[in-house]
């Protein structure tokens, strides 16, 4: 079945089998690989890209439920002459090792980042309609959701906080 | 571009003696610091290609089948049915598939032992399709009949129990010591079985070029793979290369060649057409190793000032039929403590779970967890602090066969990291409360023993004045990248991205790989080495000797005569250094050392643990780049809190299937598990037995007794003493002092 997608700002028609997850779309016919496999189920966070502006694990959803979507992936928040905030943060404070969960971690938290400025609480916060205070606690919590077996989530966590502040002063 | 002088350009050194610290007179500053890995850029914008996103043209995909017995023989695999599924072009099996990874270092094929099924979840064939979803489907459906035979599958009762010569040591009279101690511990401990879990799935593309063979994959060590697949398939090693110029982590779980490797080389071979086979998460675990479950006897026995005068470290685990490796459990052991009676007993049950090898910190990583508990028990009988009865027991020579140390920085680590994490602070057991939660702290010693690697290296400095570092060395998110780069550029003068850095290709110059923490000592020694080959072809081109040379920014001084680098080199130079370990590899005792410090709480009710604070201080001689060190360091303590707290592979007792075999039901410890941590790295260390560069690994020290300082933690914060590790609230909540029920 044919769908159409638009990805960081292009328009791309897809002939998809229908057993075909967004991610296998996104890596294996349009050979955007920098939106990671690490499980297939929805259990690591790898595959995080933002749907229509929130961030969705591609993994656990088939690309024909998507016909006219909107898609940001990795490749679509910076160039490499102009990084993303978030991007150039993870550089300047090691916030990876291998690697390979990085983009799924800078799209959780890009989306993340969002959800904050937009009032949401999380699980761990005080008040449900104070403004959230992205504390190292309220960014591990939001941030749970993608899972790094290099543990560099201490440094994951400095590069959010770090990019956030520059984000803000830049608004 | 071979100069005249090539042959005196090549430097090889062996490691006899110690060596001077030549980059101490390097004056470009470039080593050492916080500098940000050169590959960052492409990892933060996913243009790092990793082993399955190389653009291979026409490729099939191939899908693993896994056995769903324990043991037996496949009798029957219906290829009829499954050739007539749309898109399916073969169903392959038998042939060179793999029973399991190779170890670490084997240089051979593991066992190749279809029909016949060892364990539950070995792979028994690969069904090859146009597309994934068509493999996986066909993979899913394909209809396997077995013979079975009756399989024992628990180590406790395992009727086949081996017990290897080497590691049954007994020095004085451990049973007359024992008795005579004026404190006693007996204490059995057990943890359970854990596995890499990297998160780049296991993965291959294999395509095959006029009898070559070359593979993208995921692996760690370059030139023992090449040897490994070559074996599997029959094949002479010129006639293999493999790329792994990204590695998607590593941990031990992509040191030898798995079965994805050979289903896609023995599949492409067959149908004449490159294929790609990617391990699912649940094959993962399935069918690549495993850290065994270990079962461990301490007793520990010291006089009444605390120094410890008998020890024995007695332990079992397991592995499949045919698989030499064992887990060395009481390594550090031997690196620690002292006294005169001693005794070590080291059994491998033989059992059909999935085949068990390396995983971060092979030995010290489930070793130094019972034995710096039972430290920690001992220190309670004693009624002396535990930081203080560790600085008592300090030797002056290795226990082990009283080798001088080469550098051991334990008492400084231990007494530093006290002071840093506020030690005096720590209360009475079960003292202290915050609400509902019990609050306490640990301690325990870190080591873990050092190696060297044969490697070998080039350096080619351009005509441009730029230079190029070549290597099949692989970079598993270790910072080899960094490293390298900084250690030709401090030894050349130049700016570290004015070197380039070749990894991960099996036709360039061959190193130790990565693995056991030598990575990056022993491939760094070969850029030293071929960097001061190069140095002295400098000098004799100006004129003057290699110790007179300085080089500095681009620039070489000589006496007052000042040279742009480019201006010397004509049409380039280009050495090769070779490290190879040598004599003070068995005069000295070489290891790297640390502590770790925790504050953990305990919830008074349901005994669920948090961490609530962590320090490790460690001794590691030179740091080569602080910032990828220290997240080294972050990454084998958070292993220790996955082990200390919550990673656990469960086989189901009937048939020893790995029944929690994906990231939901294997807990490795996620960001709200993982407080900020303290990782400090004794700067002013070296190690002049360890290798030119007196670097010592880093990796697996940071993994070496963190979960026993969890451990410890937990016993001071509410007075439940854990010996079953992980230590998941069931252990603990029952143990719970009750009295403030209110
Ligand atoms: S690959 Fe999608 S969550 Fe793991
Ligand atoms: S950087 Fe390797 S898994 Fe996160």
């Amino acid at each position: 079945m044919q769908i159409s997608l638009n990805i960081n700002g292009e328009d791309h028609k897809v002939d998809v089998d229908l057993r075909r997850s967004l991610l296998d779309v996104l890596r294996h016919d349009l050979a955007l690989t920098g939106t990671k496999k690490g499980c297939d189920h929805g259990q690591c966070g790898a595959c995080t890209i933002l749907l229509d502006g929130r961030r969705i694990n591609s993994c656990l959803s088939l690309a024909v439920m998507h016909d006219g979507a909107t898609i940001t992936t990795i490749e679509g928040i910076g160039t490499a002459e102009d990084l993303h905030p978030l991007q150039r943060a993870f550089v300047a404070q090691d916030g990876y090792q291998c690697g390979y969960c990085t983009p799924g971690q800078i799209m959780s938290a890009l989306a993340m980042l969002t959800e904050a400025e937009e009032g949401w609480p999380s699980y761990i916060s005080e008040s449900l309609e104070a403004e959230p205070d992205l504390t190292d606690d309220e960014i591990a919590e939001r941030m749970s959701g993608n899972l790094c077996r290099c543990s560099a989530y201490p440094r994951i966590r400095q590069s959010i906080a770090e990019a956030r502040a520059q984000m803000r002063a830049a608004k | 571009m071979m100069a005249k002088d090539q042959a005196t350009m090549d430097v090889t050194l062996t490691m006899d003696t110690a060596q001077p610290r030549r980059l101490d007179q390097m004056v470009q500053g470039v080593l050492g610091g916080a500098m940000a890995r050169p590959e960052g850029p492409l990892k933060v914008r996913g243009a790092a290609t990793y082993a399955a996103e190389h653009a291979v043209a026409d490729l099939a995909e191939g899908v693993l089948v896994r056995a769903t017995i324990t043991k037996g023989k496949v009798k029957a695999i219906d290829e009829a049915a499954a050739l007539k599924l749309p898109g399916v072009i073969a169903v392959l099996t038998g042939g060179p598939l793999l029973r399991n990874p190779a170890q670490g270092q084997a240089s051979e094929a593991p066992e190749q032992v279809l029909p016949e099924v060892h364990y539950f979840g070995q792979p028994i064939a690969v069904v090859v399709a146009d597309s994934f979803e068509n493999a996986r489907h066909a993979a899913q459906t394909l209809r396997v009949t077995y013979t079975e035979a009756k399989a024992e599958v628990d180590p406790e009762t395992a009727s086949t129990v081996e017990r290897p010569k080497k590691s049954q040591i007994e020095t004085g009279d451990f049973d007359a010591g024992f008795q005579a101690g004026a404190h006693q511990i007996d204490a059995l401990y057990h943890t359970e079985p854990h596995t890499s879990a990297a998160m780049e799935p296991h993965a291959s593309i294999a395509r095959w070029d006029q009898g070559r063979l070359e593979l993208w994959g995921s692996y760690q060590m370059l030139k023992h793979n090449v040897a490994e697949l070559a074996d599997a398939m029959g094949l002479p090693e010129s006639k293999v290369r493999i790329h792994a110029p990204y590695v998607g982590g590593g941990f031990g779980g992509k040191l030898g060649i798995a079965p994805e490797a050979v289903a896609a080389a023995h599949a492409a071979r067959e149908i004449g057409r490159p294929v790609r086979v990617v391990m699912a998460r649940q094959q993962v675990f399935d069918m690549t190793l495993r850290r065994t479950e270990t079962a461990q006897r301490l007793r520990l026995a010291c006089d009444a000032t605390g120094k410890i005068t008998a020890l024995a470290h007695e332990d079992r685990v397991s592995n499949l039929p045919g698989e030499s490796y064992s887990e060395p459990v009481a390594q550090g052991t031997h690196f620690l403590y002292g006294g005169a009676d001693r005794r070590f007993t080291h059994e491998v049950a033989r059992v059909h779970r999935p085949a068990a090898g390396s995983v971060r910190a092979p030995g010290e990583a489930v070793g130094m967890i019972a034995l710096e508990c039972a430290v920690d028990e001992l220190a309670e009988a004693a009624g002396i602090d535990p930081v203080e009865l560790r600085l008592r027991n300090l030797p002056k020579t290795a226990p082990k066969g009283d080798l001088p140390f080469s550098e051991n920085a334990l008492g400084r680590c231990l007494k530093e990291g006290a002071a840093r994490f506020g030690w005096d602070k720590r209360g009475t057991t079960a003292s202290r409360r915050d609400g509902d939660w019990w609050v306490g702290l640990g301690v325990a010693a870190a080591v873990r023993t050092n190696v060297l690697e044969e490697s070998i290296a080039r350096v080619t400095l351009e005509p441009d004045g730029s230079a190029t570092v070549a290597t099949d060395m692989t970079d598993i998110g270790t910072g080899t990248y960094a490293i390298l780069s900084q250690i030709a550029a401090e030894m050349l003068g130049l700016r570290p991205d004015q070197v380039t850095v070749k990894l991960g290709d099996s036709d360039l110059p061959k190193s130790s790989g990565s693995g056991g923490s030598f990575g990056a000592q022993s491939c760094g020694s070969a850029v030293f080495l071929a960097c001061q080959g190069l140095r002295a072809a400098l000098a004799k081109r100006l004129g003057t000797t290699e110790e007179e040379l300085t080089l500095k920014d681009g620039t070489a001084t000589s006496g007052n005569r000042r040279v742009p680098l480019a201006d010397v080199l004509d049409s380039g130079l280009s050495a090769t250094g070779h490290i190879k370990p040598g004599d003070t590899e068995d005069d000295f005792a070489i290891a790297g050392y640390g502590a770790h410090f925790a504050e953990v709480r305990v919830h008074a009710f349901t005994g669920e643990v948090r961490v609530a604070r962590m320090l490790g201080i460690f001794s590691i001689g030179r740091v080569l780049n602080r910032l990828t060190a220290e997240s080294q360091c972050h990454g084998g303590m958070i292993w220790g809190i996955g082990s200390a707290l919550s990673e656990e592979l469960q086989h189901d007792r009937r048939d020893g299937r790995i029944v929690n075999h994906d990231l939901a039901g294997y807990h490795v410890p996620c960001h709200l598990d993982v407080p900020q941590l303290d990782a400090v790295l004794l700067e002013d260390t070296r190690d002049d037995q360890a290798n030119p560069i007196q670097a010592k690994g880093i990796g697996e020290l940071g993994i070496s007794g963190a979960a026993a300082a969890i451990g410890n933690a937990i016993f001071n914060a509410c007075g439940v003493r854990v010996r079953d590790f992980p230590a998941t609230p069931d252990k603990i909540f029952p143990h719970l002092p009750f009295d403030d029920w209110g």
